[in-house]
C-alpha cells in the first residue's frame, strides 16, 4: 500500500493499523490457497475501510466475495464452507450487526468442533470493526467483547498495536479454532507503528507489558491500551510508575501475565469501553480476587462505559473512557489506604 | 430426469419399512425410560429415503434437521449407530465419523441450511462434485436463515438444494398459521431458482425431483427449492400430545395415504413384495437397532469428555477446570 516505507527484509515497515491488517490479508492469501475472503463491500469497493483492499484484483471473484446483506448467511457460510475443507476469513461490517449473526456465531460456529467432537475443524476467522470516538451512527461502535466471552469455543483477539494486528490476525486465520478479531475503528489510521516485514505471528494467548510500572498496573485490550499509556506516560512525569498490560487476546486469557504485574504492583485499573456491568473487566477482578488477593493494597478498580445503550455523536465523549478518567481510577487506587 | 427403476423402488420401500418399524420401537423405549426424546418420522418416509437415494453418497452431503437419521440408511449403517448414542445423551452421537457426508442432527431449525450452501459453495471452489442437501421444515421456512440462505444460494448459484417437508404441523402450529404464501415452493421465486411441488408421499416423485435438482446443480445451473407435502402420522416429539390439535378426521384421511402403504402396493402388484419380505423385514430392522443400541450402552464415556473438543487444545482456564473436574479440587 501507499504511505507505507519499509527498512528492507528482516526490518519494519511503517504502518497504520488498516495497513497492517490488509498486508496480513495479502499475504496470508498468497500462503495458504485455501483462504477465502466473504463480507459485504469487502471486494470491489476494497471494504468499506479499505481493509481488503486490492485482494480481488490479486486473488480474483471466487476468493474475495462481496456478500449481500445477510450478517447470519456470512456466518453460517462459513461453517459450511469450513466443513469443505476451506479456510474461511468473514468480514462483519460493524460489529454491532453480529447481533444480527448472533444465533450462527453462538449457536453455530462457536460449537461446531463441540458438538461434532472434532469431525470437523471449525478454522473460521470472523473479523469486525467496533469501538467508540468516530462519530457512527446506532450500533456501529458498541463493544461487545464481554458478550462474546461467554460463548465457550471462540477465540478472541483484540489487538492494540500495528504491529500485533498483523501477528495476531496471521495467528487467527492459522487458528484450528474460530476467532473473533475485533478492530478498533479509531486505531484503523490513529494508531500507527514499526511492523515487522515477512512472516510475523504472535501467539493467542500471551498479554503483551506494554509500559513496565511498579506501583500500579493497568490492564486494557484493544483502543484503551493506547490511552491506558498515555495515562502512564503524564503520570511518569509526576514520578509515578504505571504499567499498562495489553491482554491481546480475552480468550484464550493470558491468566500468568495478569497475576504476575498485578502481585508484583499489588494496585490494578482494569479498563474496558463496554457497559460496566458484566463486561470482561469483571472478569479480569474476579481473576485477580482468584490469583492475588493476598498480594493486593487496594481495591481493583473499572474505568468502563456506563450501563446504557452506546450513546449517539453528542454524547459519546461523555461514555467513552478516555486518558482522564483513566488518570483519575489510577489516582484512585494510589490514594487508598 | 430419471424415474427410479423398480429394483431401486424396492431399496427405497426397505429404508422407509426399516425407518418406520425402528421409529417405533424408539417410540416405546422413550416410553420405558432407556432413551431421550425422540421425534418419530412416521410419514415422512418417502421424502427423507427417496431423496437420499436420489443422491451419491460418495460425493452428496445430507444437512438433516433432526427427523431424518432413521431415514439415512443409505448413507451407511453408522448412522444408526451414531443416531443410537445421541439418543442416549452421547457426545459421540454428534461425531458422525468420516468419510460419511452426513452432519448431526441440528436442533435450532433453519441455521442448517446456510451451512448447506456454504458447503455446497466450498465444493464449487474446491472444483468438486457434488451437492448439498438440506432437509427442514415448513415452520422452519419462516425463519430469517431460510431467507438469508436461499437469496445467498441463488446469488451464488451454489449446487445446494433446498429440501422443505410440509408435514402441514410445526409442533401445533397449522401450515395456514405459518404463511399466506400459495405454497412453500412458491417462495422460490424471491430467490430466482426454480421452487418444485412434489407429493412428498410418493417416494418416485421425491427421487425424481431431487435427482433433477441434482443435475441441474451438477451443470452449474444453481440451486433448487423443493417442497414435499406430506401429513405427520405420528406427534411432533415424544414430549407432544397431538390429540389436542389436530383433528381426528383429518389423521384418519392421511392415514389412508400412508407412503408405505402405496409404495407396498405398487410393489406387490410387480411381484415385488409380499408377506414374507414384509416380516423378514420387520425383524430385521429390530434387530439392526437392537444391536445399534446395545453396543451405544458399551460405548465407555470419561467424565473428561466434559471439556473436550471444545478447542483444538484446552485454554489455561480448560486445563484448570479439568483439574478440577478430574481432581476435585474446587476453588
Amino acid at each position: 500500500m501507499s504511505g507505507t516505507a519499509s527498512d528492507g527484509p528482516g526490518g519494519t515497515s511503517d504502518l497504520t493499523m488498516v495497513q497492517a491488517i490488509n498486508e496480513t490479508l495479502h499475504a496470508e492469501m498468497e500462503r495458504d490457497e485455501r483462504v477465502v475472503l466473504l463480507g459485504q463491500d469487502v471486494a470491489r469497493n476494497g471494504g468499506v475501510f479499505r481493509a481488503t483492499e486490492g485482494l480481488v484484483e490479486k486473488f480474483g471473484d471466487r476468493r474475495v466475495v462481496d456478500m449481500p446483506i445477510s450478517e447470519a448467511a456470512i456466518a453460517g457460510a462459513t461453517v459450511g464452507l469450513a466443513i469443505a475443507g476451506l479456510v474461511p476469513v468473514a468480514e462483519i461490517q460493524f460489529l454491532g450487526f453480529s447481533y444480527q449473526a448472533m444465533h450462527q456465531l453462538a449457536g453455530q460456529v462457536a460449537r461446531l468442533r463441540y458438538r461434532t467432537r472434532s469431525r470437523f475443524e471449525p478454522a473460521i476467522t470472523i473479523r469486525a470493526p467496533f469501538g467508540g470516538g468516530v462519530r457512527t451512527p446506532e450500533l456501529h461502535s458498541d463493544s461487545l467483547e464481554g458478550q462474546f466471552a461467554n460463548i465457550p469455543g471462540l477465540k478472541i483477539a483484540m489487538p492494540a498495536t500495528a504491529d500485533d494486528a498483523k501477528g495476531l490476525l496471521a495467528a487467527s486465520i492459522r487458528e484450528p479454532d474460530p476467532v473473533l478479531f475485533l478492530e478498533p475503528l479509531r486505531g484503523y489510521r490513529g494508531i500507527r507503528g514499526p511492523v515487522p516485514d515477512g512472516e510475523h505471528v504472535v501467539p493467542l494467548g500471551v498479554a503483551r507489558a506494554a509500559r513496565q510500572g511498579d506501583d500500579v498496573v493497568v490492564i486494557a485490550w484493544s483502543y484503551q491500551v493506547e490511552l491506558a499509556c498515555r495515562a502512564a506516560d503524564t503520570l511518569r512525569g509526576e514520578g509515578l510508575s504505571v504499567g499498562v498490560l495489553d491482554l491481546r487476546t480475552l480468550v484464550p486469557l493470558d491468566v500468568e501475565a495478569i497475576t504476575e504485574v498485578v502481585c508484583h504492583c499489588g494496585r490494578a485499573v482494569v479498563v474496558q469501553e463496554s457497559p460496566e456491568t458484566s463486561g470482561f473487566a469483571s472478569e479480569i477482578v474476579a481473576t485477580i480476587v482468584d490469583e492475588c488477593f493476598w498480594s493486593l493494597e487496594a481495591p481493583v478498580v473499572r474505568v468502563s462505559g456506563y450501563d446504557v445503550p452506546y450513546p449517539v455523536g453528542r454524547l459519546e465523549d461523555l461514555y467513552v473512557p478516555d486518558e482522564a478518567r483513566i488518570i483519575a481510577a489510577i489516582r484512585r487506587v494510589l490514594d487508598s489506604a | 430426469m430419471t424415474a427410479p427403476s423398480d429394483a431401486r423402488l424396492r431399496d427405497i420401500f426397505v429404508d422407509m419399512l426399516i425407518a418406520r418399524t425402528q421409529a417405533g420401537r424408539l417410540w416405546n423405549l422413550q416410553r420405558q425410560g432407556q432413551v431421550g426424546p425422540v421425534a418419530p418420522l412416521d410419514g415422512h418416509e418417502a421424502t427423507i429415503v427417496g431423496a437420499a437415494h436420489a443422491l451419491d453418497p460418495e460425493h452428496d452431503w445430507v444437512v438433516p434437521q433432526y427427523r431424518e437419521p432413521l431415514g439415512l440408511r443409505r448413507y451407511g449403517p453408522e448412522i444408526l449407530e451414531r443416531f443410537m448414542l445421541y439418543n442416549l445423551g452421547h457426545p459421540a452421537g454428534g461425531h458422525i465419523p468420516e468419510p460419511i457426508r452426513v452432519l448431526p442432527n441440528q436442533i435450532a431449525l433453519a441455521t442448517q441450511i446456510p451451512h448447506a450452501v456454504g458447503i455446497a459453495w466450498g465444493m464449487t471452489l474446491r472444483g468438486e462434485p457434488g451437492v448439498a442437501l438440506a432437509f427442514f421444515g415448513d415452520g422452519s421456512s419462516s425463519e430469517g436463515d431460510f431467507y438469508e440462505a436461499g437469496n445467498l444460494a441463488g446469488v451464488l448459484g451454489a449446487p445446494v438444494i433446498m429440501l422443505c417437508v410440509n408435514n402441514q404441523w410445526a409442533i401445533s402450529t397449522p401450515v395456514h398459521l405459518q404463511t399466506a404464501a400459495d405454497s412453500f415452493a412458491a417462495k422460490a421465486a424471491a430467490f430466482g431458482i426454480p421452487g418444485v411441488l412434489v407429493d412428498g408421499n410418493d417416494a418416485s416423485a421425491v427421487y425424481d425431483a431431487v435427482d433433477e435438482a441434482r443435475s441441474r446443480a451438477l451443470a452449474g445451473r444453481g440451486p433448487t427449492l423443493i417442497e414435499a407435502t406430506l401429513y405427520r402420522l405420528g406427534a411432533h416429539t415424544t414430549a407432544d400430545d397431538p390429540t389436542r390439535y389436530v383433528p381426528a378426521e383429518d389423521l384418519e384421511a392421511a392415514r389412508r395415504d400412508d407412503p408405505l402403504l402405496r409404495l407396498r402396493g405398487y410393489l406387490e402388484d410387480r411381484g415385488l413384495w409380499d408377506d414374507g419380505a414384509q416380516e423378514a423385514t420387520e425383524v430385521e430392522a429390530l434387530e439392526l437397532l437392537d444391536r445399534a443400541l446395545d453396543r451405544a450402552r458399551a460405548e465407555p464415556l470419561a467424565p473428561g469428555s466434559l471439556l473436550d473438543h471444545c478447542y483444538a487444545t484446552d485454554t489455561p482456564r480448560l486445563t484448570r477446570q479439568r483439574a478440577d473436574l478430574t481432581g476435585g479440587s474446587e476453588r
